[in-house]
């Protein structure tokens, strides 16, 4: 077969690219990480990251453990499946260690008015006042206790 | 001579083969458990939510558990879930009036009068967990994802903060972190449903206005939520594969 005339500058080209090809896949290797699209185009290591976050809320699953006789004295109210902490907050810390963080008690005169005040976009039928009118300034716990709020 | 090349070649092939499978196995073994949940597989779950309006009373305790739990900014514009107030006029029921003063955070100062004939409800918002979800197909980056169990994430690390996925979410969910210009949204606390928890919102929520469900789990009650009521998507049209079911939800609501 006869050579080409341009043979040589063809090979150099050839080798060029194939150089350029290599360097092509080591700066891919460099820069994409290993588990780089094991579940899809995304770094299978970004769903762990995700799931490491601290908690805040210890889920009312933890207060039951230590706080049984309050499980028990919500039993049959209509406060019975309200989580604890809708209305202590936060205590992931105190579920922790108990000594160290110390649970606050709510304050009884804005606790019960987040969700008992009155408005015209609540549901029908939801159990909301107009704090005043209801009770004239005396405090909601003075009539009601919050683990178990009817008047018997 | 050439028999022992002939059978190096044949034996070094079949052990790069062999390594190469057992890597790929490796990797799949190892990625299958996020951190610290020995015991979570995302193959057993499929997580979606379970939103009743007739149950929401706007109190802000999920914007505020939300907030606290996975540290989002406190001003105002930077919500990974918020409640919004509906008021529908009878003799305008096209265009109702919709606020959510401080995403609810604060509660819901009384607006409107009670007997006007108009109609008020509460409706909670937040990540619909979109199964084809339009914020993941526009990331140049994959930097957003929908995980093997059925959440929407974001990849901190990888985000360049370029502002198409905040677009593309028709819900309006996401929004830009101005500590770290990157992207963030619900993640349906992830790290908490990982370990058997429900998520912030929902532990807090004292009306079970919102339960997490998991669809893959026979037992879950969500699955008596959706084969007892009519429930219903937000903009079902756009085909988005939301897996946040509303019940009660009126039509005005977008």
């Amino acid at each position: 077969m006869e050579r080409f005339r341009d043979q040589e500058h063809l090979l150099r080209l050839a080798g060029l690219f194939a150089a350029g090809f290599a360097l092509f896949l080591v700066v891919r290797w460099v820069l994409i990480p290993g588990d780089f699209g094991v579940y899809g185009h995304f770094r299978a290591g970004a769903v762990a990251d995700n799931a490491a976050r601290p908690l805040r809320y210890a889920g009312r699953q933890a207060c039951g453990d230590c706080h049984g006789e309050i499980l028990e004295a919500r039993k049959g109210s209509r406060h019975e499946e309200v989580g604890c902490e809708a209305c202590h907050g936060p205590l992931r810390a105190h579920a922790e260690d108990p000594e160290a963080a110390k649970a606050q008690k709510p304050d009884g005169g804005k606790v019960c008015l987040v969700c008992h005040t009155a408005n015209v976009a609540k549901p029908e039928g939801f159990p909301a006042v107009e704090p005043k009118e209801h009770a004239g300034g005396e405090p909601c716990g003075s009539c009601h206790k919050p683990h178990h709020p009817e008047i018997s | 001579m050439e028999e022992t090349r002939r059978q190096f070649l044949k034996q070094s092939g079949v052990t790069v083969l062999l390594t190469g499978a057992a890597a790929l196995a490796w990797d799949h073994l190892l990625a299958g458990e996020p951190e610290k949940a020995p015991n979570y597989k995302m193959a057993d779950h499929w997580w979606a939510l379970a939103l009743d309006v007739e149950k929401c009373i706007g109190c802000g305790n999920c914007v505020r558990a939300c907030k606290a739990e996975n540290d989002v900014p406190l001003e105002p514009f930077y919500f990974r879930t918020w409640v919004e107030r509906y008021h529908v006029t009878e003799e305008d029921p096209e265009h109702p009036q919709v606020d959510s003063p401080n995403g609810g955070y604060d509660g819901f100062p009384e607006r409107y009068r009670a007997g006007d004939g108009s109609k008020n409800f509460f409706v909670p918002k937040l990540c619909n967990h979109c199964a084809h979800s339009p914020c993941v197909q526009v990331c140049p980056v994959g930097a957003t994802f929908e995980t093997p169990d059925g959440v929407v994430l974001v990849d901190k690390s990888y985000c360049l903060g370029c502002r198409y996925c905040v677009q593309a979410c028709p819900y309006g969910c996401r929004f830009i972190d101005p500590r770290t210009q990157t992207v963030d949204k619900c993640s349906l606390c992830y790290h908490r449903i990982t370990k058997g928890l429900t998520t912030a919102c929902c532990e807090t929520c004292p009306t079970g206005a919102r339960t997490l469900g998991d669809l893959k789990d026979p037992r879950d009650p969500i699955h008596e939520f959706l084969s007892k009521n009519k429930v219903h998507v937000l903009k079902p049209q756009l085909a988005t594969g939301s897996k946040a079911f509303y019940k009660g939800l009126d039509g005005t609501v977008r």
